[in-house]
């Protein structure tokens, strides 16, 4: 093996020896070290994910390593981008709600690091098993992560949950894979285009694995809790960057290997994004805890990719990245408001702690207002843009039932973000929140709502950005 | 068509980018309240007097009623969405209201004190998506348009409205939510099915080729969004408790300018394009129009609130509007339009008054008043002037479109659209006859509302210390009531203007249906 051979797996490598010499840095400098190695881990992920950019650009064939196990391509290098920039605006978010709390420490940044690490290695994963070894090592750094407020029992609770159930979804994935193996003799995605019963259930398995990770019902259970219990900042990556990883596999397996069974799991994906639509939004209505309405808030939107995901055309899968990409721009934006609740030095997190912002901090208000209206999908934002082209690909795919279910639904989901704003906005005041306020997160709340409206210019760059990433699928258009 | 100014797209933006001015403005909370009211008072006029302009440039005798002062830009090519603006008679008509409604609203919104910057900046952005969406002639812009005046309204429901604003403003939001995505996903099929969203090319190419059942289908859809916004019995109990609740002008433009989208929407989307399943639907339609006409109206009669009692009023004259739009006949949709604008400015007017009574009594109970005459004489004759409009009495505005109503349903049995819909037609003169009764409830309500609160011994002692209107909503009532007069008395202006517009539509409305249907009875 020479070293050239090795150019496609270049960004992770950095990113592996960067976390490792960072965590050695941190091990001898203790946590005075903390902000100096935050900093340098953020511009470590930016500059991984302008290498992983310009890498997948430059070149649109296919690189492989690994005997074509790992595969370098356009979709692992967009999904790529996507996953360490939204990683970096989460790492840079953590920093003040951590001094805040008292967890200010180094392993904060390297943990981040090393799951982006994890959900690279996903990302590109060319058979079952590389694929395993990527999910394990996002999913132990995520348990980790969870607990980080070690000292505090909601935090360390809602590690323990996640912990148990996502081995339990890591069991459902071995064995998936195992039943694939058996059915095909192989492990690589290139030599098992599968049908037959006994990869069907394989199949069912390793969905089942990977629609736990992106919290789709009936295996969304566990997020409500762990978004609750968790540090907030580590919420905040969370709901973006694990998100991101596991629908850019599910986009690789669905559409790749298990393409023959596509009959099959259409009729998977349209039942539970149907569900899934309806859960996020009816049980978010009765939350009074910020972090597990976002958790609902989640649920709802991961139930609207899922459809366009069931609508199994290139229109599609458009619609399910732009989705994506604004979804994670708007949770970056509701969290960085909800890190931002913060007075007396006490980190809030219920929503009527919310009350009367709108006469005490008007920008952060509006703020907020216009992520929350997006998020519902009100013109003129880009939230409404990116239901609006799910919509249309579903539509075009023939399921009006499914559409008219995600309609309803996000009636539904409408009543709670106003329930929001309306506590902002209608409520009386009940005080301020600690100033100066953070300037990492007030500029990504403003950068984030300004999105909401200005990103309806961007849809159209984006959209040849996604048809990019998807042309090594074989798709109906 | 583009030369010269793009007037269109300045009607929109000017009240757009004078929010964001008065957004800018920084200081001590009292002056900047002072000076956004000003501001925004002069961006309204400036903006009707913009709309003068289109008016003056736009040629109503073109005789094929096509649109005009066309502005066209693409916008998302991957969904077809594009920048397009363009008027006819029908829109010129609406748009015109708007801008004559709003400068009327800031002047009623001398009471406001609390959060005045924000109060204009909601309702200039308010006026710019009202605008936006009776000159979109993109179906998805439209419908941004359509959509985005939630936001505003909400915020004013929510913030400046009565005790229980919050219900209210969530009541408004999400019923008219639930029909709007309905009628999203509708045009998403129109657009697959047509392939683009030009309304232009939708409303000129005749009827587009889709199975009855097909567009039934759309049709509901559209229904959905379009009843719930004029409103429609039994979708209308959003609207007492919206204009409840909300602020006076808040009202206004709820009442003037709101319920016409729906209105417009019929017009613009289900009789020209889906006009099968129009026909189809005529018995419902019919049937739904006389519950609202006579139902509401005696809902109206037992109200103790007086902005409760006008809002069923609204119910009800919407009735007629409907009634009218499924006529199939020329007299129906000229009775719509001029319904429309007619019970705009009535019902924005009667609001204003109501404003000016609880302004001062801070109640709206029609209890608490009597013998107010005695102490506010001019208001009382501009009070009546529109009471006798809100009636029908011959000579106002009010009585035309109401009269042409009756008489396109009465007529609807002789000219049926298409031979398949005689036997339904034939019931038009008893539908005729019982919305007739209507005209009769509404009358007795409204003088009934008028003697409770005018007339008679001068009720309590706070009723004896009020204060005539003053010089503000002396201006507000007198234009409103110079133009509910000259509506009344010059009808054919309105009518002549209109009629290129809707002679358009009445032609795509009857166009032989390509897919025969099915003899039709009434359910």
């Amino acid at each position: 093996m020479t070293f050239l051979s090795l150019a496609p797996v270049f960004p992770e490598l950095l990113l592996a020896i960067g976390a490792l010499v960072l965590l050695l840095v941190g091990a001898f400098g203790g946590d005075r070290s903390a902000s100096g190695i935050t900093d340098f881990s953020v511009a470590m992920l930016a500059g991984v994910a302008v290498i992983a950019g310009a890498s997948s650009f430059a070149v649109s064939d296919t690189l492989t390593a690994f005997g074509g196990g790992y595969l370098a391509d356009s979709l692992a290098g967009v999904f790529k981008i996507l996953v360490l920039l939204s990683a970096s605006v989460a790492l840079l978010m953590a920093r003040g709600w951590m001094q805040q709390a008292g967890s200010f420490r180094p392993e904060y940044p390297v943990l981040v690091m090393l799951s982006v690490l994890g959900m690279m290695v996903m990302l590109s994963a060319g058979n079952l098993l590389v694929l395993y070894i990527g999910l394990e090592l996002q999913s132990l750094v995520l348990y980790v992560l969870a607990a980080f407020r070690r000292d505090n029992s909601r935090s360390s609770e809602a590690a323990l949950k996640y912990f148990v159930l996502g081995g339990l979804a890591s069991g459902f994935l071995l064995y998936g894979i195992s039943l694939v193996y058996g059915a095909t003799g192989s492990i690589a995605f290139s030599d098992v285009p599968v049908s037959g019963h006994v990869p069907l259930t394989g199949m069912a398995f390793i969905l089942a694995a990977l629609l736990f990770k992106i919290s789709a019902v009936p295996f969304h259970m566990w997020a409500p809790d762990v978004y609750e219990g968790a540090p907030t900042p580590v919420t905040a990556f969370f709901s973006v960057a694990p998100k991101l990883a596991a629908f850019g596999l599910l986009l690789r397996l669905l559409y790749g290997p298990f393409a023959g069974l596509m009959a099959e799991w259409q009729d998977i994906l349209m039942v539970v994004s149907a569900a899934t639509m309806l859960v996020g939004s009816l049980a978010a209505i009765g939350q009074t805890n910020i972090k597990r309405l976002m958790a609902y808030s989640s649920v709802g939107h991961v139930g609207f990719a899922l459809m366009g995901m069931a609508s199994g055309t290139e229109t599609g899968l458009t619609a399910v990245i732009l989705y994506l990409v604004f979804y994670i721009v708007m949770s970056l934006g509701a969290f960085s408001v909800i890190l931002l609740m913060q007075r007396d030095g006490e980190a809030l997190e219920n929503i009527s702690d919310l009350s009367g912002v709108a006469r005490v901090h008007p920008g952060l208000a509006a703020a907020m207002a216009m992520l929350m209206f997006s998020m519902a999908g009100i013109p003129p934002l880009v939230g409404f843009f990116t239901k609006l082209s799910i919509f249309m690909a579903v539509l075009n795919s023939g399921l009006v039932w499914l559409a008219i279910v995600g309609a309803v639904a996000s009636v539904i989901g409408a009543f709670y973000y106003l329930r929001i704003i309306k506590v902002m906005y209608f409520d009386e005041p009940e005080g301020g929140f600690d100033l100066p306020l953070d300037p990492s997160l007030a500029m990504t709340a403003v950068a984030t709502s300004v999105l909401t409206l200005a990103g309806v210019g961007l849809l159209g760059n984006l959209v040849s950005v996604a048809h990019y990433a998807l042309h090594v699928l074989p798709l109906a258009p | 068509m583009t030369d010269g100014w793009p007037l269109l797209s300045l009607l929109v933006l000017v009240p757009l980018f004078g929010a964001l001015l008065i957004l800018l403005q920084r200081g001590d909370e009292e002056r900047v309240g002072e000076a956004s009211r000003g501001s925004a008072f002069l961006l309204t006029l400036i903006t009707f007097i913009l709309s003068l302009a289109a008016f003056f440039r736009f040629d109503p005798t073109l005789k094929a009623g096509h649109f005009q002062l066309v502005e066209n830009i693409p916008l998302f090519p991957a969904i077809g969405l594009s920048y397009h603006l363009g008027v006819d008679g029908i829109s010129m008509a609406l748009i015109l209201l708007t801008t004559l409604l709003m400068p009327i609203a800031i002047l009623a919104s001398s009471h406001v004190e609390k959060r005045v910057r924000e109060y204009m900046v909601s309702f200039l952005l308010l006026e710019s998506v009202m605008i936006g969406t009776f000159c979109a002639l993109d179906t998805f812009l439209f419908y941004v348009f359509f959509e985005a005046g939630l936001i505003p309204m909400f915020l004013i429901i929510g913030i400046w409205g009565g005790p229980r604003r919050v219900y209210a403003s969530f009541k408004f939001f999400l019923y008219t939510l639930l029909g709007s995505v309905l009628m999203l996903l509708a045009l998403i099929v129109l657009y697959l099915k047509a392939g683009t969203t030009d309304m232009e090319v939708l409303l000129s190419g005749g009827k587009l080729i889709m199975g009855i059942d097909m567009q039934k289908w759309l049709w509901l859809a559209f229904l959905a969004s379009f009843a719930v916004k004029l409103p429609m019995w039994p979708v209308h109990t959003w609207l007492p408790d919206a204009h409840v609740e909300a602020p006076t002008a808040g009202s206004i433009i709820l009442a003037g300018i709101l319920l016409k989208m729906g209105g417009y929407g019929f017009m613009r989307f289900s009789l020209p394009l889906l006009p099968d399943a129009s026909a189809y639907f005529v018995p419902m339609m019919w049937g739904l129009a006389v519950i609202a006409i006579v139902y509401t109206s005696l809902v109206a009669l037992v109200q103790e609130d007086m902005k409760k009692l006008i809002a069923y009023s609204s119910v009800a004259h919407m009735g007629f509007v409907t009634l009218g739009l499924f006529a199939f006949n020329m007299y129906g949709l000229q009775a719509a339009m001029f319904q429309m604008i007619s019970h705009g400015v009535v019902s924005g007017a009667l609001f204003l008054c109501v404003g000016v009574l609880y302004d001062r009594m801070h109640t709206r109970s029609i209890a608490a008043y009597g013998g107010v005459t005695n102490v506010m004489p001019k208001f009382a004759v501009l009070f009546m002037v529109m009471t006798l409009a809100s009636v029908g009495l011959p000579g106002t505005s009010g009585f035309v479109g109401e009269f042409l109503g009756l008489v396109s349903t009465f007529m609807a049995s002789r000219n049926p659209p298409f031979p398949e819909c005689a036997a339904t037609f034939g019931w038009s003169q008893t539908v005729a006859f019982i919305a007739t009764t209507g005209v009769v409830l509404g009358a007795a309500y409204m003088l009934w509302l008028y003697r409770r609160v005018m007339y008679g011994e001068v009720g309590n002692a706070e009723v004896a210390g009020l204060k005539d209107v003053t010089l503000h909503e002396l201006v507000a009532l007198v234009v409103l009531a110079a133009v509910v007069i000259w509506l009344g008395i010059y009808a054919n202006t309105v009518i002549e203007f209109l009629a290129p517009s809707l002679e358009r539509l009445y032609g795509q409305m009857t166009m032989q249906p390509i897919c025969r249907i099915a003899p039709m009875r009434l359910p």
